[in-house]
């Protein structure tokens, strides 16, 4: 099974490292909240605040429409060709799951480095947050994957849904605003979205609190998104008939 | 070690579409043996894909039972596909990757070491003439080039047994040709066992030893093309006449041949035409009928499938 995933991840890494200036294209949507919304937040957020969020956001965007490929290669037939062979069904999702690490990461790394310069200060606890955001990009990819396998043949569900997906997720988290200050209703949708947990986890994380409650929740819920995303990405991808 | 490569018993596929089943396979029985070369020949829609994808573990049969390579196709799946190569319809190779990087990976996933996968890619490289174009990017290449890595990836293991379904659908006569070429050759030198799947009638009648005609799902003709055609077809046998009224007396004068009358030519179908024509012509000689042109034509699969299901193959093709 190692072996099996082994080699499904350095398939789906391989047009990356082959062309790294491709990961950069990707990540624009991020950059763009930086520089066009981050000036028009009041003064006591700041970068600080903001950008933990902006790196859950990556990981959303990022992983989140990755099943785009997948979709794409069962038009062309790519994942045809991937059924036959022996490799284990589960080492096919597992793989490309995996595989989304390495875009986050890299996404992650540039928007510090692009940040600092503008007065952002990363504490250490930033490494323990990209190691819970790597988990939680697997389970998003995941999920992604599965989207797009139940979205055989209709192509259009797939965006349909993940675009109906994302917003709210984003917005309910509190990448781009507080939610302390809205409705109780809004707050208790919040609740709800495991990436608001996580979007707690890294910004105290990034600012130098590493053993609260809060991290401890976001973990909790990075864990059991890739669980979940694993474990319905797995029975689908047994499932998938071609 | 047994020489049969696949065998399958009623092998049945029903789908629901729109609330409506479709039985795409109806009770297939098959047989091939190693080393054989079958084509599946059949129009659009006749449940040759279908049938491919269930022998290749691509989809659960409804009912029956089909062995591969020796294993279950449902219940040893991970045997099974070991063992077979699969050329499907579309490109195997994904469309952001480099050929060379896909027939790597493709080798790995069918258990070559790094430096065999990279050993066997170059061999099929060279054999299939990709070197130009191998380390380019798969969506950069054009349909002839993609079709041919398709064919070096489902070699990558050397399988006993390859699958392809419609292999040169879509390819220009030249790329077509390029291609039955390769499959011969690897039958020839590897005595690979080929199931192919065609709706070309000239296709299946130069790969094929075997041919099995399939049409509604049901097998209705199994044998060497050149058994079905002295068997279903015979040669056909062309006249024209100058005019309605000699073609007219000509028609008593057919030996008993059953004739079809079409404008000014008369259609005579029948077993050894080369030899009847001078019979016929000494005939129409001593009635006194003048026959402005003759012509033989030796059976084609069309000709094949039109005595077996009343429906021209090549009109059901165009349509």
């Amino acid at each position: 099974m190692i072996h099996d995933t082994t080699i499904v991840f350095s398939r789906e890494l391989r047009p990356v490292l082959r062309d790294p200036f491709s990961v950069i294209f990707t990540m624009v949507q991020p950059l763009f909240f930086l520089v066009l919304f981050s000036p028009l937040l009041p003064e006591e957020t700041g970068l600080q605040w903001f950008v933990p969020g902006m790196i859950v956001m990556s990981c959303l965007f990022g992983a989140g429409s990755t099943g785009g490929n997948l979709l794409f290669e069962m038009q062309t037939g790519s994942h045809e060709r991937m059924l036959v062979s022996p490799l284990r069904r589960p080492a096919l999702i597992v793989g490309r799951a995996l595989k989304e690490i390495v875009p986050t990461m890299v996404h992650s790394v540039l928007i510090i480095a692009i940040t600092i310069p503008f007065g952002f200060r990363p504490h250490a606890g930033a490494v323990l947050g990209l190691l819970m955001l790597a988990i939680m990009c697997v389970g998003l990819g995941a999920l992604s994957y599965s989207l797009a396998l139940a979205s055989k043949n209709k192509e259009w569900i797939f965006w349909a849904v993940q675009q109906t997906i994302s917003f709210p997720l984003l917005l309910l988290a509190g990448m781009l605003l507080p939610i302390e200050g809205g409705p109780a209703w809004l707050q208790f949708l919040s609740k709800l979205n495991p990436l608001s947990y996580l979007v707690n986890a890294e910004r105290e994380l990034f600012n130098g609190e590493v053993l609260t409650a809060n991290v401890g929740l976001g973990l909790l819920a990075a864990v059991g998104v890739a669980a979940l995303g694993l474990w319905v990405g797995t029975r689908q991808m047994r499932q998938a008939v071609a | 070690m047994t020489d049969t490569m696949i065998r399958t018993s009623a092998l049945t596929k029903r789908f629901t579409v729109k609330k409506e089943t479709v039985e795409a396979v109806r009770g297939l029985d098959l047989r091939v043996t190693r080393g054989e070369m079958v084509a599946l020949l059949g129009p659009n829609g006749a449940g040759k894909s279908t049938t491919l994808r269930m022998l290749t573990t691509l989809l659960p049969p409804t009912s029956g039972e089909a062995e591969v390579a020796g294993f279950d196709v449902v219940t040893r799946q991970r045997e099974v596909r070991a063992r077979i190569g699969y050329i499907g319809q579309g490109n195997g190779a994904g469309h952001s990757q480099r050929g060379r990087d896909e027939l790597v990976s493709q080798g790995r996933a069918y258990g070559l070491s790094v430096a065999d996968a990279r050993t066997r890619a170059q061999e099929l490289i060279d054999s299939l003439d990709l070197g130009a174009v191998a380390d380019r990017v798969v969506s950069s290449l054009s349909g002839g080039q993609r079709r041919r890595l398709d064919i070096a990836m489902g070699l990558i293991h050397a399988p006993e047994l390859l699958f392809l379904d419609e292999p040169s659908t879509g390819l220009d006569p030249q790329n077509r040709a390029n291609l039955q070429e390769h499959v011969v050759r690897m039958h020839a030198e590897h005595g690979t066992t080929i199931v192919l799947t065609t709706h070309y009638l000239d296709e299946a009648d130069a790969l094929a030893d075997r041919v099995i005609v399939i049409d509604h799902g049901k097998l209705i003709a199994d044998d060497t093309p050149e058994r079905l055609k002295a068997d279903h077809a015979g040669d056909r046998i062309t006249l024209t006449f100058d005019s309605e009224d000699e073609l007219r007396r000509a028609e008593g004068h057919t030996l008993g041949i059953a004739a079809v009358h079409n404008g000014l030519t008369l259609t005579l179908r029948a077993a050894g035409g080369r030899h009847l024509v001078p019979k016929l012509m000494r005939g129409f000689d001593e009635a006194g009928v003048q026959v402005s042109a003759v012509e033989v034509a030796r059976p084609t699969l069309d000709d094949v499938f039109l005595a077996l299901t009343g429906r021209s193959l090549r009109e059901e093709n165009q349509a």
